[in-house]
């Protein structure tokens, strides 16, 4: 069966603040209706944690970090799950499911099974 | 018509069928279009010659499997299902409900809502009406590798994101089937009334367009929206001929020659809305209620006969289901019609949200033209020509504002 990776793009928030105990109710929700095809998954802390990588140099060269996310947008990349439907149609039903889909937006894309 | 014309047009509407049930039998759009093609060429090379065989589309669909084996036996990277599916299949000519099936199947994944519509526009013409790619770009004004890109990364997308080849269940079919329409309505309208450029009417899309209804209509007989899409594109296709004049400018529905409406396609369009008025006591349909629109046009014996409380009120049922500031400006053009231009102009001056729609402005032209105020008409006129209106469709609006009220 395809794999599906369903990142959740949402106004940054920090899960582990009181102010969003009720949100993480409803992924818990969540987490537990659609348990048949989550293969896995993780809410992220805010994108002020974020270190982005790159060596500039070439392979082997010296790493350059800066502080933050990738992109810096409205919206951030705040978790993932990993799920294993039958097609689109199921992959589409199952995110449709989650809060983020509501809050903000969720994006699926297959994943590459070698 | 000469053999070979007759052939062709024989092979053409059997292709998509066996290409349907070649992709449900290999599991991959790729192969079977590469298959179908192959067997394609060879009917096109050998029944102008040696004849048609007694049943084509088994002679065709037997070919095509032979050729999907021999591509799997090459590349041996292929997936093991693949070669499986085609090999166990009996090559046995297909029951007419399987096939059917397959088409069903064929086109709900190519207008599958998880593919941009333009997308969706494209494969419809490229994989259901059969045109290659070099006429699907150029009906579509892409160029050529731009419009292969889009095809090769929409095949990838449903074969690599996993886009089922199934009929939609009941429940989601009336969502689905809306789709479908769309997207086949969004063909004939490129071929219609294109934006930009001179070329008037692209005959050529708006055929593919009715075709596609056709076959639409021939798979869900039952189906409203699909009996109401063909219906309308009928009663819209009908005047084509009196579209434009000898110099190929445009005239309006008002000056058009009736006479040279086509009265065959009218009669079958409204015998179709009937089929489909008939099938949608509870909930209209907005494709119906178009084509009901569009029936009052195509019976009324003159411009001055149009039964406009009628057309008024199919607006009145449609707002009920598809709310458009389009469909406002539409019913506010027929208030003016029955009314008299200053209460279809306070209606359209009303609209929130059309200012970059030319035709909203072209509409305020008009009527401000009819009730003597040439100056705002004029610049009305320009709002439209800034905003992309089709070169012969501005001339005409022009020439319109210059003359005198009337």
């Amino acid at each position: 069966m395809p794999m599906y990776i369903a990142l959740t793009y949402t106004p940054d928030v920090d899960w582990t603040q009181p102010e969003y105990a009720e949100e993480m109710k409803e992924y818990a929700a969540f987490g537990e209706a659609a348990a048949a095809v989550l293969r896995g998954g993780h809410a992220l802390y805010p994108t002020a944690t974020a270190t982005t990588v790159r060596v500039p140099g070439g392979k082997g060269g010296e790493a350059v970090t800066t502080d933050g996310p990738y992109t810096e947008t409205k919206e951030a990349l705040t978790g993932f799950y990993l799920l294993e439907c039958a097609d689109l149609d199921e992959a589409v039903a199952v995110a449709a499911r989650i809060p983020a889909a509501w809050n903000g937006a969720v994006e699926i894309r297959p994943v590459i099974r070698f | 018509m000469a053999a070979g014309d007759a052939v062709a047009l024989l092979v053409r509407e059997e292709r998509t069928r066996v290409l349907a049930t070649l992709i449900r039998v290999t599991g991959s759009v790729d192969l079977a279009e590469d298959a179908v093609q192959d067997a394609v060429e060879r009917a096109l090379l050998t029944w102008p010659r040696d004849g048609v065989p007694a049943e084509p589309r088994a002679w065709l669909l037997v070919t095509a499997k032979r050729r999907a084996i021999d591509v799997i036996r090459r590349e041996a990277r292929r997936p093991a299902k693949e070669w499986d599916a085609v090999a166990l299949h009996d090559p046995s000519p297909e029951s007419p409900g399987v096939v059917r099936d397959d088409l069903l199947r064929l086109v709900f994944t190519c207008c599958h809502p998880c593919l941009s519509l333009e997308t969706q526009v494209s494969l419809a013409l490229r994989t259901l009406a059969g045109l290659s790619t070099a006429e699907v770009a150029r009906a579509l004004v892409v160029p050529e590798a731009t419009m292969a890109k889009r095809l090769t990364r929409a095949k990838q997308k449903i074969a690599r994101a996993g886009i089922p080849y199934r009929v939609p269940a009941a429940e989601e079919l009336p969502g689905r089937l809306a789709g479908v329409a769309a997207t086949v309505y969004l063909v004939f309208n490129e071929g219609y009334a294109p934006g930009e450029g001179a070329d008037l009417v692209r005959g050529a899309l708006a055929d593919e367009a009715v075709r596609l209804a056709r076959l639409l209509a021939g798979l869900m007989p039952d189906e409203p929206t699909v009996l109401g899409l063909l219906a309308l594109l009928l009663l819209q296709d009908a005047r084509r001929g009196a579209r434009t004049d000898a110099e190929g400018r445009p005239v309006l529905l008002a000056d058009q020659d009736r006479t040279r409406w086509d009265r065959a396609m009218i009669r079958e369009g409204v015998r179709l809305l009937g089929a489909a008025l008939h099938r949608t006591p509870d909930r209209p349909d907005p494709y119906v209620v178009q084509a009901a629109v569009a029936a009052c046009h195509a019976l009324a014996p003159s411009w001055a006969q149009t039964p406009w409380d009628a057309v008024v009120s199919w607006y009145d049922v449609l707002l009920t289901v598809h709310d458009t500031p389009v469909v406002r400006l539409n019913r506010a053009a027929a208030v003016s019609e029955r009314d008299g231009p200053g209460g279809g102009l306070a209606l359209v001056e009303a609209l929130d949200g059309l200012e970059v729609y030319p035709w909203w402005h072209a509409g305020r032209a008009e009527l401000l033209h009819r009730l003597g105020r040439a100056q705002e008409a004029r610049a009305a006129c320009e709002r439209a020509a800034a905003l992309g209106m089709s070169a012969p469709q501005l001339e005409h609006l022009r020439r319109r504002v210059s003359a005198p009220p009337g």
